[in-house]
């Protein structure tokens, strides 16, 4: 196919048999082309329009490509190689005018609008992008014969965490990257355990492979560049034999933009982004570190939100502020906060009606975090339902105030919770018996608001044995375009 | 036919041959590595005891958490100042 000449002057018409209007204007570009300085670039029939001389064939779309057609017929005025005048569709007097023939289109009506071009139809683009485009992927090309399953690949090379995945073409990767105004070969981290660079194209074919849709990619790559710092110790959060994963938490305006889910069975199934935003950190961890179950990963039982584990706080109806404004975030900005964390423990309370009783029962059950003897040691974080939180609400009790009163329930006489009291041979070791103890070390509580709108439910989930900074401390990020 | 883009860090493990085992521990000095796990030291002072009836030299090494990885300098000051490395492994 030609394309245009360097120093071109003159006009290129872009047209498509199958459009009403490129037919009506048929004759008229026939006259036109076969006197003047008129390129003419047929889509899908090369012997479109009828006689026209010299119809160049654009069926491989690479000048629609290069010239960004969305709409045919397209009349495009070029001198010496710049385009200087662009028209869209049929318009008599326009075209008139721009060509500088009075009686172009005679005994034409006046106005007719174009159709789509060719090459914006739905998943063109990626296919032309890849095609000729400057976009360069670097991932090493898996081939897979016509007679292959290529879902069956994925399960083969240990791409999969045991459920299917979407097998990563090059026109999905394309795709993906188009979430992100970042540069595919850009670094997000350093991946444990195999300290493996992480290029932004990785996480985009990871992103891809866990079902994640193009809006949803910055939200993953905040996910990975916050598990990659050193602080949230992603290798001993694999490494342990403990039940912690990485638990992501989105605040800001871009879960709503996305459409996650944060109100009914927010922690549950169900929902495109919520299912599959922490599953693609996982499978970056899995298929880039090279961290997997029985190798690096040792837990002993696991559980299973580390197939991914990600939701967002319901913000807009919240009495306090944000996970994220309390870490100190502006409440437009979005941002995602990782939490090394175990499985789902309910907390549910139907009876209480002010918030001293309320939160003396959320204590009674947090005490038992990791373990009911052990103090100090494992982080959590509290997931607070709408119905909870109204009772806080009408009583006027504000996140910090809340928070020194959980404190103080959860602080005891160490003596309670010595090895050996209670006959229990587990506990604080004997050194702590004459001290007050508190359940949570300073910073080691997170409390954010979801759920549905019905049901006296909260839910605590266990952070990390080895949580702070012997281990893993939670982290915030905020998310890049 | 179709292409997959590889989603993996594209790495085999760089498979590193062992240092060859020392065929007897007269003369060699040992580090006793205490990963910070509760009762390593117990089995530590236990070894050290053994190792000394044996006329061994061990020294004693810790690492600051279990949770993390070995800081690079303990590494290589161990890999500087002994021979050999038995590392305790409790709970």
């Amino acid at each position: 196919m030609s394309l245009i000449p360097n120093d071109f002057s003159g006009f290129v018409a872009v047209v498509k048999r199958d459009c009403e209007t490129c037919r009506l204007i048929a004759p008229a570009l026939a006259d036109w082309a076969s006197e003047r300085d008129l390129l003419v670039y047929s889509q899908d029939d090369p012997t479109f329009p009828a006689g026209c001389d010299g119809v160049i064939d654009d069926r491989e779309l690479e000048l629609s490509y290069r010239l960004d057609i969305e709409i045919v017929p397209t009349l495009i005025r070029f001198n010496a190689g710049r385009e200087e005048s662009r028209l869209l569709g049929w318009r008599r007097e326009a075209w008139r005018q721009l060509a500088e023939i009075p009686a172009l289109g005679d005994g034409l009506i006046a106005f007719s609008p174009g159709c789509g071009s060719k090459s914006v139809e739905p998943g063109m683009a990626e296919k032309l992008a890849f095609k000729f485009g400057d976009t360069r992927l670097q991932a090493r090309r898996i081939e897979v014969a016509a007679q292959q399953d290529e879902q069956e690949i994925a399960f083969e090379r240990g791409w999969s965490d045991g459920l299917p995945v979407v097998p990563p073409t090059e026109e999905r990767v394309l795709r993906m990257l188009a979430g992100t105004t970042r540069s595919p070969d850009e670094i997000v981290g350093i991946i444990p355990p195999n300290n493996v660079s992480c290029t932004v194209e990785k996480v985009a074919i990871n992103a891809v492979l866990a079902g994640c849709k193009p809006a949803y990619l910055p939200v993953v790559l905040a996910a990975v560049e916050a598990a990659c710092l050193d602080e949230f110790c992603m290798h001993g959060v694999l490494a342990t034999t403990y039940f912690a994963g990485p638990i992501v938490i989105v605040n800001g305006p871009i879960a709503n933009e996305i459409g996650m889910n944060s109100a009914h069975n927010v922690l549950g199934q169900g929902n495109r982004a919520n299912s599959t935003i922490g599953r693609a950190l996982q499978l970056v961890v899995r298929n880039v570190g090279g961290g997997l179950p029985g190798g690096v990963d040792r837990a002993t039982l696991g559980q299973p939100g580390k197939v991914g584990f990600c939701f967002p706080e319901r913000e807009h109806d919240s009495y306090w502020e944000s996970l994220a404004v309390e870490r100190g975030f502006a409440p437009e900005e979005s941002t995602v906060t990782l939490f090394a964390g175990g499985g789902v423990h309910p907390i549910g309370d139907q009876k209480s009606r002010n918030p001293e009783s309320l939160t003396r029962s959320f204590a009674l059950t947090m005490r038992t975090v990791y373990h009911g003897k052990i103090y100090g040691r494992a982080d959590a974080l509290l997931v607070v339902s709408p119905e909870h939180m109204r009772v806080f609400r009408e009583a006027g009790w504000g996140k910090a105030r809340f928070r020194a009163e959980l404190d103080r329930r959860l602080t005891i006489d160490g003596s309670e919770v010595v090895q050996g009291a209670g006959d229990i041979a587990e506990g604080m070791p004997a050194r702590y018996a004459q001290r007050r103890l508190s359940k949570f070390q300073p910073g080691g509580l997170l409390i954010a608001h979801a759920g549905g709108g019905a049901g006296m439910w909260t839910a605590v989930i266990t952070g990390w044995a080895a949580s702070g900074p012997k281990g893993s401390t939670p982290v915030t990020v905020p998310i890049r375009s | 036919m179709m292409n997959l883009l590889d989603p993996t860090g594209e790495l085999q493990p760089a498979r590193r041959e062992r240092l060859p085992r020392a065929q007897s521990l007269q003369g060699k000095r040992v580090a006793l590595l205490d990963i910070s796990k509760p009762r390593g030291d117990v089995f530590l002072d236990r070894l050290e005891e053994k190792l000394g009836d044996l006329g061994v030299e061990a020294r004693r090494y810790q690492k600051p958490t279990f949770a993390r990885i070995a800081p690079g300098a303990l590494k290589q000051q161990i890999a500087g100042e002994c021979d050999a490395v038995i590392e305790a492994l409790a709970d």
